[in-house]
């Protein structure tokens, strides 16, 4: 978990957001806080709401209840040309009737800087995103990638507070995208600028991200870092979000042991009192195969898929069935013992 | 058979129906008795057809300008998307030209006569009469009333067209407003303008039956020189001289235009 820090640390505080679109209820009741140059992301399946509320933050929609702080001021009746935030939009949403060097110098010069000065910031924004030269090229001569590096410079260049980012990389092939990632993360490091980042990517939330907060039917689920959304979800929504799990129904006998599968297991977990109900999660890389003997747990290989790095195999036990990720390949119908080590048993409350 | 067969009868009826007639035309202006002349073009340069031609141009940049600003502001409001009738209104815009435009000027003779209904409205509730009609201005309101839709579709597309997400950008750095409108939405939309422009511009240019009807015969546009040579005068061979002058000023204005729009970058008419 994130530790509370000072109030002052925050760029962006949500209290009691809620959004209802006719009669659908966007979000319910949100309350977050941003903290100055942290990149938080957004993430959930399509449909969360986690678009409506970046909306919100940017200033395109306004909540039908609550506050937004911006630097401890409510900006909720703020217009966005008026918000120290740029956005970067889902479709790049350049303008198609100017070059290159007039879509990234458009905001400076609404704000009516000097033409020399426009031209410096423009090429040094240019340099930023690694497309140096770039000034006189027309917008649609432009690759998919290069697009999206004009529409950040174009933001970036207005020397926001906030970055808000819609699914910038959604459109990119796989490999550009990872890319990219990797080239936001160096570029937000850089500047050192807050970034809003808008997700249905598990994995790139995982990668770029300073913290997460997971969204699903309108209310954030979870905030954390991306080790500890990983490590230990808090309920199994999001444990069957982010990543691949084995999610089981168990018992928590007493602290520190836990009741599942009808077989007892230690644990690491304690708090959550004697025999409460609560649901287990484990990763299936941490199901370690061993000989049939020497298993907690007994089970027959289902199937086996060649995933690259490792198999992924599954594996029942009459009462479930497992998803093992080894990289040693066991055989089909051939009967193995899994171990579950204590740390690797992650509690989450039953809902 | 491949295609471009299947384009051949078009281009026999073209040759046929348009490019023989267009170069009788051409023949009968510079041609007497199979000798060239200059003369029907010299006749044009008299005072009489001159200031009709000036009136033709005058008039159709006026009816020009007041649909593109009555029409702007419409298509503007119906592309909103917050607009929830939209479909009715674009559908009473569009209504009058499934009626014959002949119909429909006649029918506003009829209204703006001098013991018309307005007038005669206007008599019962014991109020001054007004003259519309028989003027330049009448003739306008002709052409306007006429060729209003002809402005409002090319421009309502367009609009329709532009990505709102390219409207929030513009927003999302800086721009209020009146700035996004400028900046953004309007060079975005000129294609539709010059589109509509053009549409409203040649008819306007060209029309003899508007200023029969609401003109009453004393506002003398190029069209009814034309008219007024092939049906009354029998002069065919002035009459072909002055279609040739109009055709001329009209390909001028549409290169004119068709550059302007393909500096714009607009996938526009031609």
């Amino acid at each position: 978990m994130r530790e509370n820090k000072l109030q002052k640390d925050y760029i962006i505080d949500l209290k009691n957001i809620s959004k209802t679109f006719d009669d659908a209820e966007v979000l319910k009741d949100i309350n977050m806080y941003i903290r100055r140059n942290e990149f938080l992301t957004l993430l959930g399946p399509s449909g969360c709401g986690k678009t409506t509320l970046l909306r919100i933050i940017g200033g395109f929609e306004e909540a039908s209840n609550g506050q937004v702080f911006f630097e401890g001021k409510d900006i909720a009746s703020l217009p966005p040309y008026k918000r120290k935030i740029n956005t970067v939009f889902q479709k790049y949403a350049l303008f198609p009737h100017m070059n290159v060097e007039e879509n990234i110098a458009f905001g400076l010069q609404i704000k009516k800087l000097e033409k020399s000065l426009i031209k410096k910031k423009v090429k040094e924004m240019l340099e930023l995103v690694n497309l140096k030269g770039f000034e006189k090229r027309s917008v649609d001569s432009l690759s998919g990638g290069q697009q999206q590096r004009i529409a950040i410079a174009r933001a970036l260049v207005n020397e926001p507070e906030v970055l808000l980012l819609d699914e910038p990389l959604g459109a990119l092939d796989l490999k550009l995208r990872k890319g990219m990632q990797l080239e936001l993360k160096r570029i937000q490091q850089k500047i050192g600028i807050t970034f809003i980042y808008v997700t249905h990517d598990q994995e790139e939330a995982l990668t770029m991200s300073d913290t997460i907060a997971v969204m699903n039917e309108g209310k954030v689920q979870q905030i954390g870092t991306p080790v500890d959304i990983y490590n230990e979800p808090k309920n199994a929504f999001i444990a069957d979000f982010i990543g691949e799990s084995n999610i089981l129904p168990g018992t928590m006998i007493k602290d520190y042991l836990v009741c599942f599968h009808q077989t007892d297991f230690e644990c690491v977990d304690a708090g959550f009192g004697e025999n409460a109900p609560i649901d287990v999660v484990v990763r299936p890389e941490d199901i370690q195969i061993v000989d049939k003997e020497k298993g907690m747990l007994k089970g027959k290989v289902e199937s086996v898929t060649f995933k690259g790095v490792h198999y992924e195999m599954l594996i029942t036990t009459g009462e479930y069935t497992w998803t093992v990720h080894s990289t040693a390949m066991s055989q089909v119908g051939q009967v193995v013992g899994m171990v579950i080590t204590p740390a690797d048993i992650h509690i989450m409350k039953r809902r | 058979m491949n295609r471009k067969s299947l384009a051949y009868p078009y281009l026999i009826w073209a040759a046929i129906f348009i490019v023989v007639p267009l170069l009788l035309i051409v023949y009968f202006s510079f041609f007497e008795g199979g000798q060239f002349t200059l003369q029907n073009y010299e006749k044009f340069l008299e005072d009489y057809y001159i200031k009709a031609l000036f009136r033709s141009i005058q008039l159709a940049l006026t009816s020009t300008i007041i649909c593109l600003v009555a029409a702007y502001p419409l298509a503007m409001i119906l592309s909103g998307k917050q607009m929830s009738n939209k479909q009715v209104i674009l559908l009473l815009v569009v209504l009058p030209m499934w009626m014959n435009s002949l119909l429909r000027t006649y029918a506003w003779a009829s209204l703006l006569e001098n013991n018309g209904v307005i007038n005669s409205m206007l008599q019962a509730l014991q109020l001054p009469t007004i003259k519309f009609l028989y003027g330049n201005s009448a003739v306008v309101f002709g052409m306007v009333y006429n060729f209003f839709p002809f402005m409002v579709l090319p421009i309502y597309n367009v609009l329709c067209k532009i990505d709102h997400s390219i409207v929030e950008a513009s927003y999302d750095l800086g721009a209020d407003k009146v700035t996004t409108f400028r900046k953004v939405i309007l060079p975005l939309s000129m294609p539709g303008v010059i589109t509509g422009i053009v549409m409203v511009f040649m008819p306007a240019l060209t029309t003899f039956l508007i200023t029969r009807l609401l003109g009453g015969g004393k506002v003398m546009l190029i069209g009814n020189i034309i008219e007024e040579q092939f049906t009354r005068t029998r002069d065919l061979a002035f009459g072909s001289a002055v279609s040739m002058i109009l055709m001329v000023i009209v390909l001028i204005t549409l290169t004119f235009m068709s550059k302007k729009d393909s500096l714009d970058k607009g996938g526009g008419l031609f």
